[in-house]
């Protein structure tokens, strides 16, 4: 006990704690900033005023473009996690020899810096009068959010007991409705806890979402980019505030399910 | 309720790059017949398992259930019922879906299902437990849901593979009782595989021994353990005290190679020359005190007694011969008639030992 | 009886292709599933990287060229090795300081009790998942020349120079937002060594010190290299931090980048760009996954923490 008292020790707590409030505190300047009643990015913020929020609702660049970016997360995340899963069981199950390079495939938009990935597709998309489009993003998103859901199925797959579906073929089940009667049900909170970071990867986009984006076309991240570059607008700080809200929202819902996955088959 | 039906298996071969597991495995289960197939891990006895399963393809050979062939036949369209050895029970149904799942999979309607469920709970003894999930279920109980589940869908043939070995001593004598009953109840034919050669005697009609992808002997349990036909298949089997050499002499002379030592054994007359093993069941050894004499049948070897072993229902005396060997002789009654360094004399009768083809090493553990 | 040796002659005649085509069967079928995932993650992603690598040697500014005229004009243009190197060196300084301030804290990660490293580990899971845009725009209210961090210093007396528009407010910003990619596999490294090693070493007689420098930091090394590697190689790439705090006149590569693709539409140069970004990426990545390897196979650590 004598050593935890040590001054090394001691500094190296704090400097633990510091480290961890640079993390986490800055970010939140957004949340009392939203409420600022002057027309400034002062802070600490003066006077209190919920209109930059009404104005987020009712101003329509703001208000369009989270629903713009709804919509596309919403149909990102179909397409990811059905993708992503499919993935997953088939790299688990499969024995082929060839698994680990598909795997590194379907994991490489993962890795590539985005800048590169997005110039990409802002060209062919370009040829393809994808971009400005709402399925543009779409389908942009989807391969950006793939890798993280296969990472997260697989990793709930690394888990399933695979002697279930020989028992599940013993009697009587075929292939198919071993895969949907036995496995989905005890894999569902890897899935949906998938899902959740899919369509978190799609909200938050940005970097392609800069080059698919168009006056008309643009998602909430990309709305906050061009209004800080331009003007002075506490809108600004209620949209982030609000996006934050929704990312620790999914963050702490998916720990939820996959802490009660852990619980459930113990 | 349900009958059995029965099994052929011929020359059953299965590779895994250099290595064999099966060797041309040949074997006939009779309908209804309570098979065990035992032998140290790697012999091969859960192969052939998984090969009569569907989960394993064989390299050559045939599998027969009744008129149908299997090979080539998916797990999921065989009628065979499969008992694991960790349950792999559906761990997000409970109870009554799990042993109800494979009446669904033949799309039964839902009274049927609920009714048969019922019966089957009735004859393992879980009716009351029918909404628990399998995590709140023993051991011993996950475990009689995987059998009724097996057994639900009534078919002909049931495999358990080492289904007792995850539970403890008691529980597993327990389970090993209920599934002979199950057995008798239902008149299924049961393959069940071991490497337990009590479970093995406790439980079987005929056990076939397997060795390094082969099998070494098929038979009842009391003429394996009587009678067994190889080195192996008498060490693997309880204990033996064992003698190696060679057919000499006439008659019923076996002798010793490397001590000159001649013992009389049960030897079928002209067989001459060969190499051979004469093994001695420890029950069947007498011990005396130093000076008794010995019959006439009997072979005879002089000792001192090294170690006294208390086994509960026996006692184990373990001699020193003079020439050097180490014999084991058992005493069904607690003995305290000798003690370590008494000077004894060991015999046995010489129509209780068995010959077998012997000399090579064993790969097999024996007990 | 006549009629199940029918069934053997037809059925039982070639046992080893059945099996042979049984297997097939199976086989075929869990690798199915991965034709739609690679289909699609092969048109909507390695399509458009391939695409960016034949422009880069065919599309040209003036119409037509040799195929290393995009590169030659990258390498060759002062402004835009100035632009690269300054990039790589911000790299390497973000690098240096999210190692700084995440190696003590990933160590004491593996120090504290359970609920004290859930806290730590919610701490840094919770900003790798907000919005890059809103985290850098914080960074903006923070840094401003009248916002909080330089008044509160000022309250000191202390002066700090300018801290937006400038590699000194990019760095923060980044290394914010790196931090967690730096803490998380060097955790999973760090919570994999065996802390009796220590202790052995220090009944042999050896310094706490010199156990912690001799022992525990070679052991860490994978678990550092890969932190350092995904912090690097994202801050190479990096576009909204630089944007926001930086300033034009001192922009990194993904920047020029952007206005040469998305402004110029000058998809030669971009592509060139993006292609010696990506095998810089991807030497980097090679070489140090080559020195993991012979340096864990040295150590006779068995694989990766």
């Amino acid at each position: 006990m004598a050593k935890s008292l040590r001054p090394a020790r001691l500094a190296l707590h704090v400097y633990g704690v510091l480290v961890g409030l640079f993390l986490l505190l800055p970010t939140l300047v957004v949340v009392p900033l939203s409420f600022t009643g002057r027309r400034s990015l002062a802070f600490p913020p003066i006077g209190f005023s919920t209109q930059w929020y009404r104005n987020f609702f009712t101003d329509p660049d703001w208000f369009n473009s989270a629903v713009f970016s709804l919509k596309i997360a919403l149909l990102v995340t179909v397409f990811a996690t059905t993708l992503g899963t499919l993935a997953a069981v088939a790299l688990t199950l499969g024995r082929a020899r060839w698994k680990a390079a598909a795997r590194g495939l379907l994991i490489a938009p993962m890795i590539v810096p985005g800048v590169i990935t997005a110039i990409g597709i802002f060209y062919v998309f370009l040829r393809l009068g994808l971009t400005q489009n709402l399925w543009g993003f779409v389908f942009a998103h989807s391969v950006l959010a793939i890798p993280i859901v296969v990472v997260t199925v697989s990793a709930s797959l690394s888990s399933f007991d695979r002697q279930l579906l020989r028992a599940s073929a013993s009697l009587g089940a075929g292939p198919l409705a071993s895969l949907i009667q036995v496995m989905l049900p005890i894999i569902a909170p890897g899935v949906l806890s998938g899902a959740l970071f899919a369509f978190l990867t799609s909200f938050d986009e940005a970097i392609v979402s800069l080059f698919l984006a168009g006056p008309f076309s643009r998602t909430l991240p990309i709305q906050i980019y061009q209004s800080v570059t331009a003007e002075i607008d506490p809108t600004i700080a209620a949209a982030s505030t609000m996006l934050l809200g929704i990312t620790t929202l999914c963050v702490v819902a998916a720990a939820l399910v996959l802490a009660r996955r852990d619980r459930r088959y113990s | 309720m349900t009958h059995g039906i029965d099994l052929e298996i011929t020359g059953l071969t299965k590779r895994y790059g250099n290595a064999t597991a099966l060797d041309g495995v040949d074997l006939h289960i009779a309908a209804g017949e309570f098979m065990t197939l035992l032998g140290p891990s790697g012999s091969g006895k859960t192969t052939t398992l998984n090969i009569v399963a569907g989960f394993v393809e064989p390299d050559a050979g045939t599998v027969r259930l009744g008129d149908e062939l299997l090979i080539g036949v998916p797990t999921y369209r065989r009628e065979i019922g499969v008992v694991f050895q960790h349950y792999a029970l559906f761990p997000h149904m409970r109870v009554a879906a799990n042993v109800g799942f494979p009446l669904r999979q033949r799309h039964l309607p839902k009274a049927e299902i609920a009714r048969k469920v019922g019966e089957i709970l009735e004859i393992v003894g879980l009716s009351d437990l029918a909404n628990r999930y399998p995590r709140e279920l023993s051991g011993g109980q996950q475990q009689r849901v995987a059998l009724a589940r097996a057994l639900v869908f009534g078919p002909k043939l049931l495999l358990l593979d080492e289904p007792l070995g995850a539970l403890d001593k008691r529980l597993r004598e327990g389970l090993q009782l209920e599934i002979k009953r199950i057995h008798r109840e239902l008149g299924v034919t049961f393959v069940f595989v071991t490497h337990d050669q009590d479970e093995a005697l406790v439980m079987s009609d005929r056990i076939a021994v397997f060795n390094d992808g082969r099998i070494e002997q098929v038979a009842a349990a009391h003429e394996l353990y009587q009678k067994p036909s190889s080195l192996f298949a008498a060490q693997f089997l309880g204990d033996s005290n064992v003698f190696e050499g060679a057919v000499g002499g006439s008659g019923i002379d076996v002798t010793i190679l490397a001590d000159g030592l001649t013992l009389k054994a049960p030897v079928a007359a002209g067989a001459h020359g060969g190499r051979v093993a004469l093994v001695i069941r420890p029950e069947k050894m007498r011990i005396d005190p130093h000076g008794h004499a010995v019959g006439s049948d009997s072979n005879a070897l002089v000792g001192t007694i090294t170690d006294v072993v208390y086994m509960g229902s026996r006692s184990r005396l373990l001699v020193a011969t003079d020439d050097g060997r180490s014999i084991m002789a058992d005493r069904m009654v607690p003995s305290t008639e000798f003690a370590i360094d008494d000077k004894v004399v060991v015999s046995w009768s010489a129509e209780d030992a068995t010959v077998v083809d012997g000399g090579m090493p064993t790969t097999g553990l024996g007990k | 009886m006549s009629g199940a040796h029918v069934v053997e002659t037809t059925q039982g005649a070639e046992p080893q292709s059945r099996a042979r085509s049984g297997r097939l069967r199976k086989l075929l079928r869990a690798e199915l599933l991965l034709i739609l995932p690679l289909a699609f993650v092969g048109f909507f992603f390695f399509y458009p990287l391939l695409q960016m690598v034949l422009l880069s040697v065919q599309d040209f500014l003036g119409g037509a060229g040799h195929w290393y005229d995009n590169y030659k004009w990258f390498l060759g243009n002062p402004s835009q090795r100035t632009i690269f190197r300054r990039t790589f060196l911000v790299s390497i300084w973000v690098t240096l300081v999210c190692l700084a301030a995440g190696f003590p804290y990933a160590y004491l990660m593996t120090l504290v009790g359970k609920r004290t490293r859930l806290l730590m580990l919610a701490a840094v899971m919770l900003p790798f998942w907000s919005n890059l845009v809103v985290r850098t725009y914080a960074w903006v209210v923070l840094l401003q020349d009248n916002g909080p961090v330089r008044s509160a210093f000022a309250a000191f007396g202390v002066h700090l120079p300018r801290l937006l528009g400038n590699m000194t407010g990019v760095t923060i910003g980044a290394t914010q937002v790196l931090l967690p990619f730096l803490v998380l596999p060097l955790y999973a490294t760090l919570q994999g060594i065996d802390r009796r090693l220590l202790d052995a070493a220090e009944s042999l007689g050896a310094k706490p010190r010199t156990a912690f420098i001799k022992i525990y930091l070679p052991l860490a090394l994978p678990g550092i290299l890969a932190g350092c590697l995904i912090v690097f190689i994202l801050m190479l790439g990096f576009y909204f931090t630089p944007a926001l705090l930086g300033s034009p006149s001192n922009s990194l590569i993904s920047q020029q980048i952007f206005i040469q693709v998305n402004r110029l539409l000058a998809f030669g140069r971009g592509g060139a760009m993006a292609l010696v970004l990506l095998i810089t990426t991807l030497c980097i990545l090679a070489i140090s996954a080559l020195f993991t390897r012979r340096y864990t196979k040295a150590l006779g650590i068995g694989g990766e923490g």
